[in-house]
């Protein structure tokens, strides 16, 4: 883990990187030095401007300021194809491969061997192979096989292969560990090494504390599209923490539930099930936030959805406010006081190009007639609505302009409001915070907080483990679509993964 | 019963069966027709030679299902084949107005109307971002618009040196049905063996993981609607060498837009784009002509016969898209 001799030029450098996006400074003077051989990590919260940054780096933004400079050469991008041919390689976090073509044919995505204009499968797979041997998964995945037939961690494995096989100077990994087990996440980290130990230079993003101290040569932190710290040897983890966050973590978070908040239970499932998942146990009650934690694709967000009626639960028993309950569909949720803010904000909540009031008026306009014009009255008058918007403290310039035109965090208000216009009383968040900028993060956890001690149960599901450590009252943990155990308040982030995944470590 | 169906459900459900199914559904059609003409004591159409001519019927479908299946594959799609194909059937004869001499030239004019056509649909789509079926739509307004203004009816005068082209025969066979067969092998070819031909399904798999791995996806759009109308101009050029004249409503009347875009996806391949092939294109054109040939061999009232094509197209993109657990097209 040494650095490279400051003769040589760093592999990559950026200095002074901005990026304006209409209203928001994604990006502000940001520099970050990577020399050949090392492994430089990039921490920061969701929306500190790390994927800006990254999408700099690899053509698919040009920068409004700031100067490129790859192995002495200043560079400028502006088509992934020049970052590419740079020698920069990025797997990004979302996965861009083909499900229905080869491994091979991924891998060689764009640039596929051919002989006299004809493609040589031959060779693509064979120098697949050997692609995948340097990662030392060759055993477990074969160049002929179909993504789609692939589980996550091989699919990730794939990634990795196909940036690999371009021989980059500068590979940059996003989160690569997202949806990997203990064990698949030892065979990157290797990987990680071979490739360090071969002379690449590594931007490694991640904001899993155990994994900088594993593999950080440097460390930088990101906050609010600014440079917060800037770290030349392996910093404490809190120190990392603290510049991430801006302050410490306990006035981030809001505070926990007094024992006199917490009141009878609200929602019981008894071993419920349906195609994804099965042996679902567990309780809520009033006043708590029960926090859902679990590898991707353990089932916490098809639980969520069965909750809500929009995949149901075919097996089990569901009762609420100690009433055995079925709910079969979405409609039958809402009349039954269970709401549902999904964790795909543009994609499944909202009507972007309508205005922010009609967007809060969606649910209760809907189902006016489901919930009685005695309830309804009330719920589709437009000036209770612009009260609730006025709560939530949702920023616009008025409430009649598109919610598109918002920010993150006051469309996730705007949702909370929509709710609250039919006074649910279990409220499940799916990812609430995702894409929303640090302190409006604050605001949503202090708002969960909020509904709690007005009486509400909330269920909290999201992939960002600090999250669901930090607000929940309680934790069960979910494994292959089932109920793995429960915590308490504050389990550490170890005792919460180990058993997230051990099951599939056991079988690995 | 379980004894049948097991075995059957375990074969709906393997991978296998995922990947032939326009072929099962081929065979099944297949036996349908055999089956028909027997029961129905019709043996006569039973002999190699009513094979020949069902699939000659389909020349002209054939070859505008084969550009269509790439402008599927990139996830575009285009309504405007059938205006072009009245437009190239008309210019082909028009151009050539009986003179052998000018058939090279009528040729050419119809290659440089296709192109034309296909290169502003995919310019459209490409670089202005215009929804595929808009542009496509509007672009077929346009041509059967401007068509309509010059011509009526029966236009020009095809020589009968190039009536050939439709009527002459190979041991049999005739040349046009050689020239389809031959071109969905190039487009096999492409599609299986050419960087091209990756490019065409990494774009309609998945644009953006395209772009970021250095391929000019506009390049490849705008490729393909070329592909896409030059077929739908050969097509053209066919159909004015088979009814020796052109006409300006020979596309509309044979439904070649939609036709076209219904033996693509029975044939296999995803509206969404990236998954399908040739041959499933060439297998739902035969399946088309066979259920024609058996709508015949029945007697079937043409307005059934029209209900009976859209369940069966229905089910059939049902059937895969239940398979595959997503919607397929």
């Amino acid at each position: 883990m040494q650095a490279a001799p400051a003769t040589a030029p760093p592999a990559l450098q950026m200095t002074g990187m901005t990026k304006v996006f209409p209203g928001v400074r994604a990006l502000s003077n940001v520099d970050l030095t990577c020399h050949a051989g090392e492994v430089h990590v990039l921490a920061g919260e969701n929306g500190a401007g790390k994927s800006t940054l990254i999408k700099i780096l690899s053509g698919v933004y040009r920068p409004d300021a700031g100067k490129i400079v790859v192995n002495g050469q200043e560079a400028v991008f502006r088509h992934p194809l020049e970052a590419l041919r740079a020698g920069i390689s990025v797997i990004y976090q979302e996965f861009s491969l083909l499900p229905d073509r080869t491994v091979a044919q991924n891998i060689f995505l764009g640039r596929e061997i051919h002989r006299r204009g004809r493609l040589d499968h031959a060779a693509m797979n064979a120098s697949a192979r050997q692609t995948l041997e340097t990662l030392g998964v060759h055993g477990q995945i074969a160049p002929e096989a179909l993504v789609s037939d692939l589980d996550v961690a091989s699919q990730q494995m794939v990634e990795i292969a196909k940036a690999l096989s371009l021989d980059p100077q500068v590979l940059v990994m996003d989160e690569p560990t997202a949806a990997l087990n203990p064990t698949e996440c030892a065979v990157l980290f290797e990987a990680v090494d071979r490739l360090r130990a071969r002379g690449c230079a590594i931007i490694y993003i991640t904001h899993r504390m155990h994994e900088v101290q594993r593999l950080a040569d440097r460390v930088s932190v990101l906050k609010d599209g600014e440079l917060s710290a800037h770290f030349d040897s392996l910093p404490e983890p809190s120190a990392i923490v603290r510049a991430m966050v801006g302050r410490d973590i306990d006035t981030f978070f809001a505070p926990r539930a007094t024992s006199d908040q917490i009141g009878d239970v609200l929602l019981e499932v008894r071993d419920g099930g349906n195609a994804r998942l099965d042996a679902i146990n567990f309780t809520l009650r009033r006043g708590e936030v029960l926090g859902f934690a679990g590898i991707q694709g353990a089932g916490r967000a098809a639980l969520g959805m069965a909750l809500f009626g929009d995949t149901p639960l075919e097996r089990g028993q569901v009762i609420l406010r100690g009433q055995p309950v079925r709910i079969t569909s979405t409609r039958d949720a809402i009349a039954a006081g269970i709401g549902l803010l999904p964790g795909d904000r543009k994609a499944e909540a909202l009507a972007l190009e309508q205005s922010v009031l009609d967007n809060g008026m969606l649910s209760a306009r809907a189902l006016a007639r489901l919930l009685g014009s005695h309830r309804s009255n009330g719920f589709t008058n437009t000036g209770r609505m612009s009260g609730l918007l006025d709560k939530m403290e949702v920023r616009a310039p008025d409430y009649e302009v598109a919610i598109g035109s918002l920010s993150g965090g006051n469309q996730q208000k705007a949702i909370v409001a929509r709710w609250l216009a039919l006074a649910p009383e279990v409220l499940i968040f799916i990812e609430p915070t995702r894409g929303i900028d640090v302190n409006a993060k604050a605001g949503i956890y202090q708002l969960m907080r909020d509904l709690a001690i007005g009486g509400a149960g909330i269920i909290l599901i999201s992939s960002d483990l600090p999250e669901v450590l930090g607000c929940s009252d309680r934790i069960v943990v979910m494994r292959d679509g089932t109920v793995a155990g429960e915590f308490g308040p504050s389990p550490s982030e170890t005792e919460v993964m180990e058993l997230a995944t051990s099951a599939r470590h056991a079988a690995a | 019963m379980s004894i049948v169906i097991a075995p059957l459900k375990r074969m709906f459900e393997s991978r296998r069966f995922e990947r032939n199914a326009a072929f099962y559904l081929l065979l099944l059609a297949g036996l349908g027709y055999v089956l028909i003409a027997v029961a129905t004591g019709q043996m006569q159409y039973l002999t190699l030679d009513n094979l020949v001519s069902i699939l000659g019927r389909t020349v002209a479908l054939g070859i505008t299902a084969i550009g269509q299946t790439f402008a599927i594959l990139i996830a575009s799609i285009d309504l405007s084949v059938a205006s072009l194909i009245s437009a190239a059937s008309v210019l082909a004869s028009v151009v050539m107005n009986g003179d052998p001499g000018m058939i090279v030239p009528a040729i050419l004019a119809v290659a440089v109307l296709g192109a034309v056509v296909g290169l502003i649909n995919g310019v459209l789509i490409a670089y202005f971002d215009v929804n595929p079926l808009i542009a496509t739509l509007a672009m077929s307004l346009i041509i059967q618009g401007i068509l309509s203004a010059f011509v009526t009816n029966f236009a020009g005068d095809v020589p009968e040196g190039f009536q050939v082209f439709a009527y002459g025969t190979f041991a049999g066979v005739p040349y046009a049905l050689i020239l389809m067969l031959l071109l969905a092998l190039g487009a096999w070819f492409v599609l299986r063996h050419t960087r091209f031909g990756a490019n065409i399904y990494s774009v309609g798999g998945n644009p953006a993981a395209a772009r970021s791995a250095g391929i000019r996806t506009s390049r490849v759009i705008i490729s393909a609607h070329l592909i896409c109308s030059l077929c739908a101009a050969l097509a053209g050029i066919y159909l004015a060498s088979r009814l020796r004249a052109g006409a300006p409503w020979i596309g509309a009347d044979g439904v070649y837009d939609l036709e076209s875009i219904a033996v693509v996806v029975i044939g296999g391949t995803v509206l969404s784009g990236g998954r399908g092939g040739i041959w499933g294109t060439m297998a739902g054109v035969m399946i088309f002509s066979l259920l024609d040939s058996i709508f015949n061999l029945t007697g079937v009232d043409a307005f059934v016969k029209q209900v009976l094509r859209g369940v069966i197209i229905v089910g059939a993109v049902a059937l895969y898209s239940y398979r595959s657990g997503r919607i397929a097209a």
